[in-house]
C-alpha cells in the first residue's frame, strides 16, 4: 500500500514532466556547458571533422578576443545600437501608449493596430523591404528628405549612416510592442490619484511629471531589460541589410559570432564570443533586478 | 478642446502613416512592371498592373516549397510544443513533488541565458545525429520552451483544485484528467501560446539559417535573406517575395489579435 502511493505521487509528474525536461537538458542545457568548454578549445573546422583534433588552450581565445580590433568594433558598434536604439524606442513607445490612451481618442484599436502591425511581421522580409526604403537615388527616405532640401544620403552605404539607419528601422519595428505593455501600465493607474491632483490644481504636465512616471517606473524598468537584451541579440538586420559593412560599421556581436562560428568553422573563438554576450546580458539583467528591488517601494 | 482633438488624430494619423506606408509600398512596389519601383520620384501606385514577379517566383523559382518548409516547422512545432509544454505546465501547477521549487526557480533562471549560446554545440549535436537539412533539425530544439511552461503552469494554477479531485474521486487516471479537464479549460492560455509560437517560428531566423543549407529546405526568410543578395537590383521581384512572407503572418494575426495582445500583458507580468 504504501509502495503504491510512492509510486503515484513520484510517477505522475515525472511522465507528464519528462518529455519537457528532456528536451530542454539534452538541447539546451547540455550545448550551454559544451559551448563554455568549446570557448576554452581551439575547436576549428578539423575538429568539426573529428573533434579528438580539438585541444584545450585555456583562456587563449578570450585573450585573443581582448586584442581583436574586430571585436571592439562589433562591441562598440553593438553598444551604439543598444544605447541609441533602446532610448529611443521607448520614448516612441511610451509617446504613443500616452498618445493612445488619451480620452480624446477615437478608432483607438485601429490606430493601435497599425502601430502593431510591423511588430507580428517576419524581420528579414522587412529589411528587405528598408533597404529599397533607404535606396540612394530611388528610395522613399530620401525623397521625403527631398522636400526639406536635404540631398541624397547613402544611408546604408556611408559607414556614418549605416548605423542610424539600422536603428530607425528597428524602433519602427519594434516600437508597438512595448506600447502595448505601457498602455496597460498606464490603465492600471488608479483614477482617483488623477482626480486628486486635479482638485489640487495640478496641470496636465504636472500630472504627467508626478504621477504618470513615477506609477510608470516598474513598467519602465521591466520594458527596458527586455528591450536591451532584444538589441543586444542583434543579428538579421545587419545580415540582411548591410552584410556589416560598410567596413564594419554595422557588425554586431551576433554577426561577429556567426561570421567566426559557421563561415569559418572558429567555433572556439566564437563560442567565447557567445559567453561574452551571456555574461553582457546577465550583468544587465542583474542592474535590473537590484533597480527593480530599489524602486518596487514606490 | 476642440483643436485638441484634431491634433491629436492628426498626429496618431502620421504615425500610423508611417508604419503603413513601407507595407503599402511594399505591396504596390511588387505589382511594378520591371524596373517600375527604381524611379525617382517613387511611385506609390503602379505606372501598369504585372503579376510577372509572383508568376516568376512559382514558375522560375522555389517559392512553393521554401513556403511548405515555414509551414510544415511552424505547425509542427506549434503542435508539439503545446503538448509538452502543457503537460509540464500542468505537472509544476497542480502536483507537488520534492524538488518542485528548485526545479522550476531553475528553469526560469535559465531564461537570461541567450539561445546563441547553445547554437555551435546543438549544430555539431545536430550534424552529429545526420539532421542538418532536416525538418527535426528546427523542429526537435524547437519543441519545449520554458517561457511555454511558464505561462501555462501560471494559467493552470489559477484554475480551481476542487474540479480535479472531483474527477479524481470518480477514478479518472492523472492522463484523463489532463487530457479531458485541464487542456479544455486551459484552451485561451493555449491558443495565445500556440500563436506566438506558431509567428516566432515563421519568423525565425538565425536557426534555420544555419541548419538548413540546402536550397530546398530554405524557409521563407531564409530565401529571402540569400535571395536578396543575388536579385538585389530585382526591387519589384523581392517585395512580391517580401508580400508572400509577411502575408500569413499578418493574416494569423488579425484573426487571433485579441490572445496576442493578451500574451504580452501575461509575459509582462511577474510571479
Amino acid at each position: 500500500m504504501k509502495t503504491g502511493r510512492f509510486f503515484k505521487v513520484w510517477m505522475s509528474p515525472a511522465l507528464f514532466l519528462a518529455p519537457a525536461l528532456l528536451l530542454i537538458a539534452v538541447f539546451f542545457f547540455i550545448p550551454v556547458v559544451a559551448s563554455f568548454l568549446m570557448s576554452f578549445t581551439d575547436f576549428d573546422i578539423y575538429s568539426l571533422a573529428d573533434s579528438s583534433n580539438a585541444r584545450f588552450v585555456g583562456l587563449e581565445n578570450y585573450k585573443n578576443l581582448l586584442s581583436d580590433p574586430l571585436f571592439w568594433k562589433a562591441m562598440r558598434n553593438t553598444l551604439y545600437f543598444v544605447f541609441v536604439g533602446v532610448p529611443l524606442s521607448l520614448m516612441v513607445s511610451l509617446g504613443t501608449a500616452l498618445l493612445l490612451n488619451s480620452k480624446l481618442i477615437r478608432f483607438m484599436s485601429l490606430f493601435r493596430l497599425a502601430y502593431f502591425l510591423p511588430v507580428v511581421t517576419t524581420l528579414v522580409a522587412v529589411a528587405v523591404v528598408w533597404r529599397y526604403i533607404y535606396h540612394p537615388s530611388f528610395g522613399l527616405v530620401n525623397y521625403l528628405l527631398s522636400f526639406l532640401g536635404v540631398g541624397a544620403v547613402d544611408w546604408l552605404g556611408n559607414p556614418k549612416w549605416a548605423m542610424p539607419a539600422l536603428i530607425l528601422m528597428a524602433v519602427w519595428k519594434n516600437f508597438g510592442y512595448n506600447m502595448i505593455i505601457f498602455i496597460a501600465g498606464l490603465q492600471n493607474i488608479p483614477p482617483e490619484l488623477y482626480e486628486s491632483a486635479r482638485i489640487d490644481g495640478a496641470g496636465k504636465w504636472q500630472e504627467l511629471l508626478h504621477i504618470t512616471f513615477p506609477m510608470l517606473l516598474p513598467t519602465t524598468i521591466f520594458v527596458s531589460i527586455i528591450t536591451i537584451i532584444g538589441y543586444f541579440q542583434l543579428f538579421a538586420e545587419p545580415y540582411v541589410m548591410t552584410q556589416g559593412g560598410p567596413m564594419n560599421a554595422t557588425l554586431s556581436i551576433v554577426l561577429l559570432m556567426y561570421q567566426e562560428g559557421f563561415r569559418w568553422w572558429r567555433m572556439g573563438y566564437s563560442a567565447a564570443l557567445a559567453f561574452v554576450l551571456f555574461l553582457i546580458l546577465f550583468i544587465a539583467t542583474l542592474v535590473q533586478l537590484r533597480l527593480q528591488k530599489h524602486y518596487s517601494g514606490v | 478642446m476642440k483643436l485638441n482633438k484634431f491634433l491629436i488624430h492628426l498626429l496618431a494619423i502620421a504615425i500610423a502613416s508611417m508604419t503603413l506606408i513601407p507595407f503599402l509600398w511594399m505591396i504596390s512596389a511588387s505589382f511594378m512592371p520591371q524596373g517600375g519601383a527604381n524611379q525617382f520620384p517613387p511611385r506609390f501606385i503602379p505606372d501598369s498592373f504585372s503579376l510577372e514577379h509572383y508568376i516568376r517566383l512559382f514558375k522560375s523559382m522555389n517559392i512553393l516549397r521554401y513556403f511548405f518548409n515555414s509551414l510544415i516547422l511552424s505547425v509542427s512545432i506549434t503542435g508539439l510544443s503545446l503538448l509538452v509544454n502543457s503537460m509540464a505546465g500542468f505537472a509544476f501547477a497542480k502536483f507537488h513533488f520534492p524538488g518542485k521549487e528548485s526545479l522550476f526557480k531553475l528553469l526560469l533562471a535559465a531564461m537570461i541565458i541567450p539561445a546563441q549560446v547553445t547554437m555551435l554545440p546543438l549544430f555539431l549535436m545536430m550534424n552529429q545525429m545526420g539532421l542538418i537539412n532536416s525538418y527535426l533539425g528546427v523542429i526537435i530544439p524547437g519543441m519545449a520552451s520554458i517561457f511555454g511552461i511558464f505561462l501555462i503552469r501560471q494559467y493552470i494554477n489559477s484554475l480551481p483544485d476542487s474540479l480535479l479531485e472531483a474527477a479524481r474521486l470518480d477514478g479518472a487516471s492523472d492522463f484523463k484528467i489532463y487530457w479531458h479537464i485541464v487542456l479544455p479549460l486551459a484552451k485561451p492560455i493555449l491558443v495565445t501560446l500556440g500563436l506566438f509560437t506558431f509567428m516566432g517560428t515563421w519568423n525565425d531566423f538565425m536557426w534555420p539559417l544555419i541548419i538548413m543549407t540546402r536550397e530546398n529546405m530554405y524557409t521563407l526568410p531564409v530565401a529571402m535573406a540569400n535571395l536578396s543578395g543575388e536579385h538585389a537590383q530585382d526591387t519589384e521581384l523581392m517585395m512580391a517575395g517580401a508580400v508572400l512572407t509577411v502575408l500569413p503572418v499578418i493574416f494569423v494575426f488579425l484573426a487571433l489579435q485579441r490572445f496576442y495582445i493578451e500574451g504580452i500583458m501575461l509575459g509582462s507580468v511577474k510571479e
